[in-house]
């Protein structure tokens, strides 16, 4: 009974976010949404366990967690140096790495 | 014995209630707030109040079990990369060149943000 | 992959002289306190793995603690391999007590400013008056500045944006002359955790 409260309240965030995640003027506006998107998803995880009496889901939000937290960090290391990898031989942006 | 446990349902269902409050409304905020700078803001609301309430309403539901010893290390986990992605975010914003839309006026905010208004 | 971060690294560390010297006393002990040292913390760090293990897999039959053993091992070895190339670590000069006394403190901040930006995000007039000021900080070890800008960024209303020496720069949703004074008192709180200077 809790958990369903808690499920469709999350579940209403969630949608609220994706609105701005469609709407967003700025690429920023959009990486903090699918960040905050992916918070959402881990307690909707969470809580579904919970509301389905099997919380070995927390396992999955975990796992979800770490993947949002790399992801944010991947996506906005792709727009500021457009590239994933190494970013040793790159234009001499940085010089605290030699 | 049950009156404990009554007392313990009671405070579970507070927290889980208020923190399911703290999610919309960041998420709220999130749809109304008029800037990027702004929106951090709200989405810091649901990240740091949404899952502290959740999470520890949930660690009272679970008892003294593993259960608990997970919830808590998700929280740990989102206690620190939270911060550290949304910092990530509004740092990448800044060096980009994105600037708030109004600034309040401070004795020491106010030559950094001359020297911003060059460079963006 | 990994071998080309491997290689970059030695690369990295040649360019300095200290660095070479590093990776050589790394590679060949100095002196017989720092093997054990070294050896002690091996120990600390399998022990800690192991029960992290136990407590998160939650099943105990031989073939599922088999892997568990299998993969402690393997970190090991990998970390091992890791520490040779650059002794790179963050020490804890935290003092645990009054830490956890300052997380205590921030818990009941973060309920506070939670409410806060609840009002204005509620209120139909939205007053938002942002701004972005820079706030000292006098933490003397990283994992102390570290703790101070997350703890920034953890309470609703201000986010710490970018980092300079000597000071951060915070951003401010709604903002009052108060903000400074709360923030150089989470300043000095953070400051107060850590340990003295050894000597």
């Amino acid at each position: 009974m809790i958990y369903t409260i808690a499920i469709l309240a999350i579940l209403i965030a969630m949608a609220l976010v994706l609105i701005r995640l469609i709407k967003g003027p700025t690429l920023y506006d959009r990486v903090l949404a699918v960040n905050s998107f992916g918070t959402h998803t881990v307690l909707l995880i969470g809580v579904v366990g919970f509301w389905n009496g099997r919380p070995d889901f927390l396992d999955i939000a975990l796992l979800y967690a770490l993947i949002n937290f790399v992801g944010t960090i991947a996506i906005l290391k792709f727009f500021r140096y457009r590239a994933i990898g190494d970013v040793m031989w790159s234009p001499p942006q940085q010089d605290e790495e030699r | 014995m049950s009156n404990l446990d009554t007392l313990l349902q009671i405070l579970s269902w507070t927290l889980i209630i208020s923190g399911s409050f703290f999610v919309v409304v960041g998420a709220i905020g999130m749809l109304r707030f008029p800037d990027f700078w702004a929106r951090l803001h709200a989405a810091s609301v649901t990240e740091s109040g949404g899952v502290i309430l959740l999470l520890a309403g949930m660690c009272i539901q679970a008892g003294l079990t593993l259960i608990t010893v997970k919830l808590m290390i998700i929280g740990l986990f989102l206690f620190i990369t939270g911060p550290t992605s949304t910092h990530a975010v509004a740092n990448a914003a800044l060096v980009s060149g994105l600037r708030p839309k109004s600034l309040a006026t401070h004795p020491n905010s106010a030559e950094i943000e001359s020297e911003k208004e060059i460079d963006a | 992959m990994g071998l080309r971060i491997h290689m970059y690294r030695l690369v990295k560390c040649s360019y300095k002289s200290a660095g070479f010297k590093r990776i050589l006393r790394a590679l060949n002990w100095e002196t017989e306190a720092d093997a054990k040292v070294a050896k002690l913390r091996f120990i600390a760090y399998a022990l800690f793995l192991g029960a992290l293990w136990l407590l998160w897999s939650g099943i105990y039959k031989p073939m599922i603690i088999g892997f568990g053993a299998t993969s402690i091992c393997l970190v090991l070895l990998i970390t091992h391999r890791m520490n040779s190339v650059d002794e790179d670590r963050v020490p804890i000069e935290l003092n645990p007590i009054k830490f956890l006394g300052y997380f205590f403190w921030l818990l009941v901040e973060i309920a506070k400013s939670n409410i806060a930006v609840t009002k204005t995000i509620l209120s139909t007039s939205m007053p938002i008056r942002q701004n972005l000021f820079e706030v000292p900080y006098t933490q003397r070890t990283d994992l102390g500045q570290v703790i101070f800008a997350n703890s920034i960024t953890l309470t609703p209303g201000t986010v710490s944006v970018e980092t300079e020496t000597g000071h951060f720069l915070v951003h401010a949703v709604s903002y009052t002359a108060d903000d400074m004074d709360a923030l150089a008192d989470m300043d000095t709180r953070i400051s107060a955790t850590e340990l003295a200077v050894p000597s």
